[in-house]
């Protein structure tokens, strides 16, 4: 039996020795303390995954359900408009999160070379990612917007053409992007506190062997920082493969189309270019109420992430083990 | 040997278990359930209108209810949408009333039980539907199960800007709407629209397929209730109209004027900013155009239909509010007192319709000398009680079909991307047909 397991008692018997008595205690005692997690991870996690995993084999429409079996991941297999989402997730996952740990921790050095006015800075840095998602979305499409926002007038005036964001197909994810960039506070101030974090006498000692910035910052810094970097990155696509506000609330409000019943609406806009999975989850879910399949489509997102969290945590530790040599 | 005692607890578990049962089923008589109308209660109401015009109508029109009903208090919450209606009943905790401004869901709720059957409240209380014009009885049921009554309702019309129109007659034919866009169209020296004559895209606003395809005498479903896109050239005869008339703006034009409008229901709409000359919208825009450009010299009339069918000029696309009784209501009497103050009560339906710019849905109402709305609204009332008038059929997966359509039109058909037609419109069958069987349909 493998340590740590927990032994019980064979029928009939009072316990076994003294010792195994004590260890049984302990082992009780591991758990007692540990009950509080494990019960929180039974009924948020596994519990809720067991079920998601049933109803993906049902037709569920939150009132009745039947048995289909498969039939809800055969569909998978053509939903052009999952495939679609998909892909724009991907993009955005690919492109926007190395995106957001590169600027954040860019902004993060410039900070550490400020003397005057560093806090203030890091402030004003910082303020961006307190707005409330729906607003900053709402003020950006508002601002950028071709006929009404002042940043194309005053662009236009001055001859400047800019993309038409939000309403342009090929614009549209990249001023989710820009909107992502924005908001990077929460980790320039992880990436700050990493980089604030890594010992001068390094890079004193760096320089006096004759290691210019770029060495420096390649040999020094990001192999300090790489544990930080691994954490942004990981939990920055986790996050991007469940995007659904800002993209939602973009496409809607750039439509022109009033948020209201009766006022028809399938996220995307335009022409399916913000369609992030997540937002096709919940189109199929809570407005059509595929309940069953949006339960399929809940199980694919959770695999891409732990696809996506193997690998990055696989590629940081062989990042991390080869500074080590 | 089981003991009397286990013998009756037997007994009223099976009996607990029986009227668990007859409480769960859709059509389970809950009439009676929650304290008697007559007694002092509070009943919550959620309903979707939140401009602050419409939350003021509504409120006006329960304040009549309060005086006939002083021992019932009534909560309204506005701004509710049927996601979050549905949401609330599967979570147990519903309103005692709950409202939608589609029937689009209507078919879902009545064959689920989500909201609860009215045939006994109606049977109770001696109603006679016959005070509702047919269109709007089928549509607030479905497949005989009355699960909504009708709480007013819209339909769509053709507004034209008289000034814009320099004379012109409204259009009764498609081949006269487009042949009178094109002359009243502005355009800047580049070829970019100032003002439009009429905007076809499907981006505009209102001029959904569903508002406009009809006109065309499309039959969204065949008889086995499968996707007929391919199936119907009402279809083909639709989007061939609206193709050549994007082209002839220049469907760079037309992206560029879809994108510098506004916002819907705000008042740089483009209609009452004069941008575009004629536009298909819905009784409200009456309302609206009183509050928001009370200075805008307009007319209204029906929406012109195909060149093929000018007979049945005079109709449109017409759909209403329903409102009904969710499943797990606390004051069901008090709440179906409340509908049927709020569907049936004439004096109430048209204070409503007056504040809100809708149409009455009873037939007293219809008439009722006491309506108060503009002459352009005239139009609404003839085409509501058209026989050429027509809805969107109802499906276990809602409008699906609608969307779908939609989809298709603005991101393959609008742009260019379409090959062949017959083609796409037979791989947009199947796709509907897929989503119907996904949804058990």
């Amino acid at each position: 039996m493998a340590s740590g397991s927990l032994r019980l008692p064979l029928p009939g018997t009072r316990g076994g020795t003294a010792a195994a008595r004590a260890r049984r205690r302990r082992r009780l005692r591991t758990l007692a303390f540990l009950s509080p997690w494990l019960a929180g991870f039974g009924l948020f996690f596994v519990y809720p995954l067991a079920a998601t995993v049933y109803f993906s084999f049902t037709r569920y429409n939150l009132f009745t359900l039947e048995y289909v079996g498969l039939d809800n991941y055969t569909y998978l297999l053509h939903d052009r408009d999952a495939w679609t989402a998909m892909r724009n997730t991907l993009w955005l996952v690919a492109v926007l999160v190395p995106l957001r740990v590169l600027f954040g921790l860019g902004v993060a050095q410039l900070l550490t070379r400020i003397k005057r006015g560093a806090g203030v800075l890091r402030s004003i840095l910082y303020l961006p990612y307190l707005v409330p998602p729906v607003s900053a979305t709402v003020a950006f499409v508002f601002l950028l917007n071709p006929g009404t926002g002042p940043f194309q007038t005053v662009a236009a005036r001055l001859g400047i053409p800019l993309p038409d964001f939000f309403n342009d197909a090929a614009w549209a994810k990249p001023g989710l992007t820009l909107l992502g960039l924005w908001a990077v506070g929460d980790v320039m101030i992880i990436m700050l506190a990493a980089l604030l974090n890594v010992p001068a006498s390094l890079y004193e000692a760096a320089a006096i062997d004759g290691a210019g910035a770029c060495a420096r910052f390649r040999h020094i810094t990001l192999p300090t920082v790489s544990p930080v970097l691994a954490f942004s990155a990981v939990t920055g696509v986790i996050e991007t493969l469940q995007y659904f506000t800002q993209p939602m609330v973009a496409g809607k409000v750039a439509s022109g189309r009033a948020d209201l019943p009766g006022v028809q609406y399938s996220p995307g806009y335009p022409d399916g270019s913000t369609l992030t999975f997540p937002q096709w989850l919940y189109d199929q879910g809570f407005r059509q109420f595929n309940m069953g399949y949006a339960c399929v489509l809940a199980l694919v997102m959770f695999a891409t992430a732990m696809a996506f969290t193997v690998f990055l945590l696989r590629r940081f530790r062989a990042f991390a083990g080869e500074e080590a040599q | 040997m089981p003991t009397t005692t286990t013998r009756r607890l037997a007994a009223v578990t099976a009996a607990a278990g029986l009227a668990l049962a007859a409480g769960c089923t859709a059509g389970g008589d809950r009439s009676g359930q929650g304290p008697a109308s007559g007694e002092k209660q509070t009943i919550e109401v959620w309903h979707g209108w939140s401009a602050p015009h419409e939350v003021k109508a509504f409120q006006d029109a329960v304040a009549g209810f309060n005086k006939a009903h002083p021992n019932i208090t009534v909560k309204l919450v506005n701004g509710q949408t049927d996601d979050r209606i549905t949401n609330a009943i599967r979570g147990g905790s519903p309103p005692d009333v709950v409202s939608s401004f589609t029937t689009d869901s209507v078919g879902q709720w009545c064959q689920s039980g989500a909201w609860q059957n009215l045939s006994p409240f109606i049977a109770k209380s001696g109603l006679d539907l016959n005070q509702f014009p047919r269109a709007v009885r089928s549509y607030t049921e479905y497949k005989g199960i009355r699960c909504a009554m009708p709480l007013l309702a819209d339909a769509y019309g053709l507004y034209y800007n008289k000034k814009l129109m320099k004379g012109e007659r409204p259009p009764k034919t498609m081949g006269e709407l487009t042949a009178l866009a094109k002359k009243l169209t502005v355009r800047a020296s580049d070829g970019t629209i100032k003002v439009a004559g009429f905007m076809p895209s499907v981006q505009y606003y209102e001029h959904q397929v569903q508002h406009l395809a009809p006109q065309f005498g499309v039959t969204w479903l065949t008889a086995g209730g499968r996707a007929n896109f391919s199936g119907d050239p009402a279809f083909q005869a639709y989007l061939k109209w609206n193709k050549s008339l994007i082209d002839w703006y220049g469907y760079d034009n037309v992206k560029k004027f879809l994108r510098s409008m506004g916002q819907e229901f705000e008042s740089s709409n483009p209609f009452q900013k004069g941008r575009t000359a004629m536009a298909v919208d819905g009784e409200w825009r009456t309302k609206f155009i009183q509050e928001e450009a009370p200075g805008l010299d307009y007319g209204t009339a029906p929406v012109p239909v195909s060149d093929d069918r000018a007979s049945a000029y005079g109709g449109g696309f017409i759909t209403g509010t329903v409102i009904g009784i969710p499943r797990g209501a606390r004051h069901a009497p008090a709440a179906w007192e409340f509908v049927r103050y709020l569907t049936t009560d004439t004096g109430a339906l048209v204070t409503f319709a007056n504040a809100l710019g809708n149409v009455p849905s009873t037939i007293p109402a219809l008439s009722s000398p006491k309506l108060t709305l503009p002459p352009q609204f005239r139009t609404f009332l003839d085409v509501f009680k058209n026989p050429n008038s027509s809805s969107t059929p109802p499906t276990p997966n809602g409008n699906d079909y609608v969307v779908r359509f939609e989809k298709f039109t603005q991101e393959e058909w609008e742009p260019g991307k379409v090959g062949d037609l017959g083609r796409a419109l037979k791989k947009l069958d199947g796709e509907v047909d897929d989503s119907l069987k996904l949804a058990g349909g």
